[in-house]
Parts: C-alpha cells; sequence; structure tokens
C-alpha cells in the first residue's frame, strides 16, 4: 500500500474516533434518565434555578435537537458554560490542563528515560540478577495502585528530601511578595517533582516491562546474530541495531498508554493537591458539575486520539514496512 | 554472548512448550497440570489468590472486631489488642482489612466475568462468522481502544455509579476489547484447522461448532486473559473509589486507601492506615498477573519473547496493523 493510502486510512479511522467520542460525550451526559441538572449540588439551587438553567442548557428540547445544538457548538469551539461559576467551559479548561502538562510531561520523559534504560538492560542480561532484579522492581510499581503510591510518598519521601507535600506554590508568595522569574520556576518546579515522580514511577513499570519484552524479541533475530559476527561493539548492536527496531512497538504502547497517564494524573493532582485538570475533575465530580465533566472528558478524549494519531504517522516515519 | 538466540529464551519453558503447541493440545486438565503447576511463579500467585478469597469468604471468623463501631481510641498504633491499630474512627484496621477483601475481590472477580463473557461473545462471533460482523465489530473495538479508558470509567461512574453493581458493570462493559481481539484471533486459527473444517463439512451446525469445537480450544487463554482482567478490575476498583465514586455502604481496600487519604492518617502520622490496604492491593494484582502471565506464556510462547507480550502490562492491545495473523 502506498504512503498516501495509509495516511487516509489512519486519518479516516482518526475522524470516526473523533465522531464516536463526540457522540458518547452527548450520549453520555444527555441521554440519562432524568438529567443532569436534578444532580447538580449547589447553595442556590433552587427549583426556579434548575428550569432556568434546564431552558439555557436547551434540555428541554427533543434529544436529537440537542444533538444537532451540541455539534454545532462544538464547530464553533462552545463547549458550554460550567454549572457552578457559569464561565465558558473552554476558559475553564485552559488553566489547569497547562499545569497538568508541565506536570506529565515532567513524569513521563522520566519513566522513558528511565524505562528505555533499565528495559534495554535488562533484555540484554536477561536470566541474570540484574535482570530479574529489574523485572520484578518493574512489575510492583505496575501492581501499585497509583494513587496509594502518591500517598507512600507524601508519607516517606517528602519530608526527608524535603520536598513540599503538595499545592502548586509556596504559602508564603503573594504575602511575603512576589518572587522574581527564577525563584518563582524553581518553586514550581519543587512542588511539580513529587507528583511527576509518583506518575514517572508507574508508567516506569510499564514501560520497562514495554521496552524489554520488545528488545528481547528483537534481539532474536538472525541481524542481531549477523552484526555480532561482523564483530560489532556491544553498544553498536544493542542500541544502533536492537534498540532502533525495537522502538517501534514501544511508540505505539507508549501513545496508547497516554490515556492511563491522564488517568493517573487524575487520582496524583488529588493527592498532592496539584490544581490542575486532574483536580478540577476531581471537583466537578464532586459539585456534579456535569458541563465541566463533559468538557474535560471530551479535551482529554480528544487530545489522547491526536496523540495516537501522530503515533501512527510516526510508526510509518520510523518503519518503512507498515503496509496496513 | 550466544545465549541471545530466541530458542534459549524459550528453552526454560518446556514443559510449557508442550502444553502450547498447536497440534499436541493435551486436553484441558493436561494444560493445567502443565502450566499451573509447572511454574513456580503460577504456584505462588494462585496460593496467594486462594489465600484471599479464603479469607474474604471466612471474614467474618477472622476479623477480631466489628467494623462497625469504635473499637478503640482514634489512630492508635498498632499493639496486641489491635494488630493494625485503629482509623481515624476509632475502628480496628485489621478488621477493615479482612472485611475489605470481600468487595475488592467481589468487584475484581465479578467484572472481569462481565468482560470475559462480552469479550468472548465478540470475539467468536467475530472471529467464527468473519466478513462484515468482523469488520464491524473489530472497527469498534479499535474505537473503543484508543478513547482514553480512566477518563472514560471516571464520567460513566460519575453518572451511574455509587453501588458496587454499577461499578462492577461498568469496569465489565468498558474492558471488554482486550478479550475480544484475543479470543477473535484465536478463534480464526481454530476455525481453520482440520477437525473443524471436517465437522463443518459433516453438516454440524454452527452452535454445536462453536461450543464443542472452537471454545474447548480457545478457552484456556480465555480464562488466562479474565485472570489479567481480575486485577486490573482489582485496581479499578480502588481508582474509582479514591475518587469518591464508590459505594458508601461499603468497606473495600479502594474505600479504606481513600479514607486514610481524607482522615489525613499521613499528617496523624498513622502509617497502619495507609500502608495495609494498598499492599493488600498490590500483593493481589501481582499475584493475579503471575498466575495470568504464566498461563498466558504456556499457551503462547510466542507471547513470551514477542512484543506482545506487553498488552498485558495494563495498555491495551495493539492496533489491528500489529496483529499477526
Amino acid at each position: 500500500m502506498q504512503r498516501g493510502d495509509y495516511i487516509l486510512k489512519r486519518t479516516l479511522f482518526a475522524l470516526m474516533t473523533v465522531f464516536v467520542a463526540v457522540t458518547l460525550n452527548f450520549v453520555l451526559f444527555r441521554a440519562l434518565p432524568g438529567d443532569a441538572v436534578t444532580g447538580l449540588k449547589c447553595h442556590n439551587c433552587t427549583i426556579q434555578f434548575k428550569t432556568a438553567l434546564r431552558h439555557d442548557l436547551g434540555l428541554d428540547k427533543s434529544k436529537w435537537e440537542q444533538y444537532v445544538i451540541y455539534l454545532k457548538g462544538l464547530a464553533h469551539g462552545d463547549m458550554g458554560t460550567t454549572f457552578i461559576s457559569h464561565k465558558p467551559v473552554r476558559g475553564e479548561l485552559w488553566d489547569p490542563i497547562k499545569k497538568t502538562l508541565a506536570m506529565i510531561t515532567l513524569g513521563t520523559v522520566f519513566s522513558i528515560v528511565f524505562g528505555v534504560f533499565t528495559g534495554v538492560i535488562s533484555a540484554w542480561r536477561r536470566g541474570t540478577a540484574t535482570d530479574r532484579v529489574s523485572v520484578w522492581t518493574s512489575l510492583a510499581f505496575y501492581s501499585v495502585p497509583t494513587q496509594w503510591l502518591g500517598l507512600m510518598i507524601v508519607y516517606f519521601v517528602a519530608d526527608r528530601v524535603g520536598l513540599p507535600h503538595g499545592g502548586i506554590q509556596s504559602p508564603d508568595y503573594g504575602i511575603l511578595g512576589n518572587p522574581g522569574t527564577f525563584d518563582f520556576l524553581v518553586d514550581r518546579t519543587q512542588h511539580m517533582i513529587l507528583p511527576a515522580l509518583t506518575l514517572g514511577l508507574v508508567l516506569y513499570g510499564d514501560y520497562t516491562l514495554i521496552v524489554r519484552s520488545a528488545m528481547l524479541e528483537t534481539l532474536g533475530e538472525d541481524y542481531i546474530l549477523t552484526a555480532r559476527a561482523k564483530g560489532l561493539s556491544n553498544w553498536a548492536i544493542v542500541w544502533k541495531h536492537g534498540f532502533r527496531n525495537a522502538m517501534l512497538p514501544v511508540v505505539t504502547l507508549i501513545a496508547l498508554s497516554l490515556g492511563f497517564i491522564i488517568g493517573g494524573a487524575i487520582t496524583i493532582e488529588y493527592v498532592f493537591d496539584y490544581p490542575g485538570i486532574g483536580l478540577a475533575i476531581v471537583d466537578a465530580i464532586d459539585k456534579r458539575d456535569y458541563a465541566f465533566l463533559q468538557g474535560a472528558f471530551l479535551v482529554l478524549t480528544l487530545s489522547v486520539i491526536l496523540f495516537n494519531f501522530v503515533a501512527d504517522l510516526l510508526y510509518f516515519k520510523l518503519d518503512p514496512r507498515v503496509t496496513t | 554472548m550466544s545465549h541471545v538466540t530466541a530458542s534459549s529464551e524459550l528453552a526454560h519453558d518446556e514443559g510449557a512448550l508442550d502444553a502450547s503447541s498447536p497440534d499436541l493440545t493435551p486436553g484441558r486438565r493436561g494444560f493445567l497440570k502443565t502450566t499451573l503447576l509447572g511454574q513456580p511463579q503460577a504456584i505462588v500467585g494462585l496460593t496467594v489468590v486462594v489465600l484471599f478469597i479464603l479469607i474474604a469468604i471466612f471474614a467474618p471468623l477472622i476479623a477480631t472486631y466489628s467494623i462497625h463501631e469504635k473499637t478503640g481510641p482514634i489512630y492508635a498504633p498498632p499493639s496486641s489488642a489491635h494488630w493494625l491499630g485503629t482509623d481515624d474512627g476509632g475502628v480496628d484496621m485489621f478488621s477493615l482489612l479482612v472485611f475489605g477483601s470481600r468487595v475488592s475481590l467481589e468487584v475484581g472477580f465479578a467484572a472481569a466475568f462481565v468482560a470475559m463473557v462480552i469479550g468472548g461473545t465478540v470475539g467468536v462471533a467475530s472471529g467464527f462468522f468473519g466478513g462484515w460482523i468482523d469488520v464491524l465489530l473489530m472497527r469498534i473495538t479499535d474505537i473503543f481502544l484508543v478513547i482514553p479508558d480512566l477518563p472514560l470509567i471516571i464520567v460513566v461512574a460519575a453518572i451511574f455509579g455509587r453501588h458496587t453493581i454499577n461499578i462492577i458493570i461498568i469496569i465489565g462493559i468498558i474492558y471488554w476489547t482486550s478479550t475480544a481481539r484475543l479470543v477473535r484471533a484465536q478463534v480464526k486459527s481454530v476455525r481453520e484447522r482440520v477437525y473443524v473444517k471436517r465437522a463443518r463439512s459433516i453438516g454440524v451446525g454452527h452452535r454445536r461448532l462453536v461450543s464443542k469445537h472452537v471454545l474447548p480450544q480457545v478457552a484456556p487463554l480465555l480464562i488466562a486473559n479474565t485472570v489479567l482482567t481480575i486485577a486490573l478490575a482489582v485496581f479499578l476498583e480502588t481508582y474509582i473509589t479514591f475518587l469518591g465514586l464508590g459505594d458508601p455502604s461499603t468497606i473495600s481496600w479502594g474505600k479504606l486507601i481513600e479514607n486514610s487519604f481524607l482522615g489525613n492518617a499521613v499528617l496523624n502520622n498513622a502509617w497502619w492506615a495507609v500502608v495495609p490496604p494498598g499492599v493488600a492491593v498490590t500483593v493481589v494484582i501481582l499475584a493475579c498477573t503471575m498466575v495470568g502471565q504464566s498461563m498466558e506464556d504456556a499457551l503462547n510462547p510466542r507471547l513470551k519473547v514477542g512484543h506482545l507480550a506487553v498488552r498485558r502490562f495494563r495498555l491495551r492491545p495493539l492496533h489491528g496493523r500489529l496483529d499477526t495473523e
């Protein structure tokens, strides 16, 4: 199959997935018995308020009309207004997403670097004590519930290394004057390290095991034997001949694990009180702010679909043999 | 470095290899013997799982106190009276942990069962009938693979959850996709085997073909996959509960972790309220992973070296293009 065909096929698939995600987002939230407003919890939610809100949201129209209105709104980038604060969902989402993005990037990069490193070593030295220790460590991190690992780190690590337990900036700021840019960045980073470490450790378990099995398969191939027969150094065999090929499944799997990364970030932010999208989601769940929840779910889903699409294209770039 | 060959990787698992070679399937009893009892990893895992099931069943006999009343001071440290201390309400932690196993395992097993039934049905239908049914079902599966599962589960649980039965169904209907893919691939290969073709040619109907010829061949792999799903479901229960979406009337390990968080156990230096439930969850997940993994390795040694093996590590199976059919 030609390059163009492949890209077209993946694009169509991505678009189809987006459509399903959007529809799912509508169906889940609107096609409920009762409706989203019924369960709303806030101080001044009187019957009149709820009726008015229902009218505002168009919940008194037929489901089909609502769906069309919803799609039209989305096409203009309109995701409705939040139930509680009456601000556009789109604006409310952006700030926490930026903070989350910084945190999960740090955690993911950490886990990819260490995961690849130990995974490759583990595969190269398979069957040895090094391999066993690394596999069992990874399995342990893989099995640990994310939120509990976060609690453990707050309990046993935070004080010892002198990093903050939670929040995103030092409580002194704003009271004792504003810090300079550099101090501000250092402070932000310090608050980011532990949540990122928690996410990184859980992912580290996954990635080590993924890289290890991908490497094991590659190292069993004939061309590795050829490379060795040519007298290449171990370094060249492992990284240039082995890892380059093992990267293919790894890239796909890391892209697929993005859903888990975001999911893990939600509980981690809750544990560390880190004001990202996860904490905002927990807050929205608590207040039954379905408009916000819906917007957040849509944005998260679309970004995961986008990343998977990028990974699909990247995969093609990395492996010209991909045909279907 | 001569040990780096594909054959040596497989060779240290000879007993398992026998069970898996497609034409010499030794029957289900033989399968159990070679896979489960031939590997120390599987025996350890199975023992742990059985132990926890027994604890769950005999919880009222094992628990030392009632879990519904205050039986000691708030956050009392472990002592001979309270083996694991007490929680923020003065309730005995050990008893809570013992009773918590009931809901956690119930959710784990029941949700995995739901996923097995849905995934098995879709997989068999897809693989056995092929054609447009296959295309349709696999497209749906592909799409569900890309939609991020944890956010989806939060949304669905926020809307329908807060009851143990709902949580079981939610986990089951979201996590059937990997099972469906696996079963489909297996059914497709079984369908082409000579004895199935022979049965078909002498006029055996679909129902009998599936139940007598296809299912027995697929069953071991389906069970192995279900065991791995149990691990996932136990994790998801703690995840859903931690976000305040659990059943408020029951005690589970997830609930204990949530309580320790909400009750500020960390600030009170009460490690006994935080550590045990997490350890219990980790041990059960690890044990299920060990059992499921050994079964899969034994059934399909290619998984052991192949990149397809990564499927079990919380990530969902690969896209269609990586399927090796």
